[in-house]
């Protein structure tokens, strides 16, 4: 009886792994960046490009870093959401307008409504390398200290601002 | 007088010709440094495409990494130093080779281990087999029978 089993359990063993397997994105690639300081930057406004944006400037407050473009259809998903959370006024987000041009970045804003507290302009995608940016949208959650707390790759949707976005940003407020 | 200005109008054109069907340049001078990024970007993946090496995807990203990697190179990089700088940023992942360390001691061993158990299984199983074939005792009906046809034969 007990020598039936065995195989039956190495099945199982298999099956389950391959159902593991199964449900798992390979597009999703931990980031070796949570943790750690989100990498510097200084680039010009999208509103103005006279002005510039740094990640120093949101030192001392929790904030959301997002990466987007006028091109990457996904970002469209995610955008009422954004929208709708800027309204809250929950926590700030900083727009990283990647690979882009000026022009259709801001007819994006002006078409769709602008979440963004500021959005930086990512033109050759430098920044973009610096965060590990291989699919946009991507969202980096940033503490006061600067450092990434999180990193959502793909779009923003209701249940993964609901269950795993704003509670670390509450937890991250009031530490 | 005319001869000459036909040769020499002959020579031209066959200059002209001579650079449209020169071989398509390397994107950098220096051959060391596009070697280098050739090498490195057969070594790393691509994370759009993910079953593709930099150098085989024509994907943006591809492209700007690829950029990125000759502007290390010219700068006298080593390969260590780029690799690292883009696993920095992209994680383990963007290897063929994955480094040995913790997280990735299964995947290194893991072959190897059940390798070596179904071997032992193996082992043991027809170690039992064996035994169990050779030492069956003949029954007093079967040892007669088994007589019976040894004496036969002589």
């Amino acid at each position: 009886m007990k020598r039936a089993l065995l195989p039956l359990i190495i099945f199982l063993v298999v099956v389950g792994f391959l159902f593991v397997g199964l449900n798992l994105d390979p597009r999703e690639v931990p980031s070796p960046l949570v943790g750690k300081p989100a990498p510097a930057f200084s680039l010009p406004r999208l509103d103005n490009a006279d002005k510039m944006i740094s990640n120093k400037d949101m030192l001392g407050k929790v904030w959301l870093f997002n990466v987007w473009a006028s091109w990457c259809g996904a970002c469209r998903d995610e955008h009422h959401v954004l929208v709708a959370l800027s309204k809250s006024g929950v926590v700030p987000i900083y727009g990283l307008d990647y690979k882009d041009t000026r022009l259709d970045a801001l007819q994006w804003l002006a078409e769709r409504g602008n979440p963004y507290v500021a959005t930086a302009v990512d033109e050759n995608g430098r920044v973009g390398i610096d965060y590990g940016v291989y699919g946009v949208p991507e969202t980096y959650v940033i503490d006061k200290a600067g450092v990434i707390a999180y990193k959502q790759i793909g779009p923003i949707t209701e249940a993964v601002l609901r269950d795993k976005i704003l509670p670390l940003v509450k937890r991250l407020q009031i530490q | 007088m005319k001869l000459i200005f036909r040769v020499v109008t002959v020579c031209c054109l066959m200059l002209i010709a001579n650079a449209w069907a020169d071989e398509a340049r390397p994107l950098h001078d220096d051959v060391a440094v596009e070697a280098q990024v050739q090498r490195l970007s057969e070594e790393l993946r691509c994370l759009v495409c993910q079953n593709q090496t930099l150098a085989d995807s024509h994907s943006e990203l591809a492209e700007d990494l690829r950029q990125e990697i000759r502007v290390m190179a010219t700068k006298g990089m080593s390969d260590q130093q780029i690799t690292d700088y883009l696993v920095e940023r992209y994680g383990d992942f963007v290897r063929y080779r994955p480094p040995l360390k913790s997280t990735t001691l299964l995947l290194w061993f893991g072959p190897f281990a059940l390798l070596l158990g179904g071997g032992i299984g193996l082992f043991l199983m027809l170690r039992r087999r064996a035994k169990s074939a050779g030492n069956l005792p003949l029954s007093a009906d079967e040892a007669r029978k088994v007589n019976a046809l040894l004496n036969e034969e002589s």
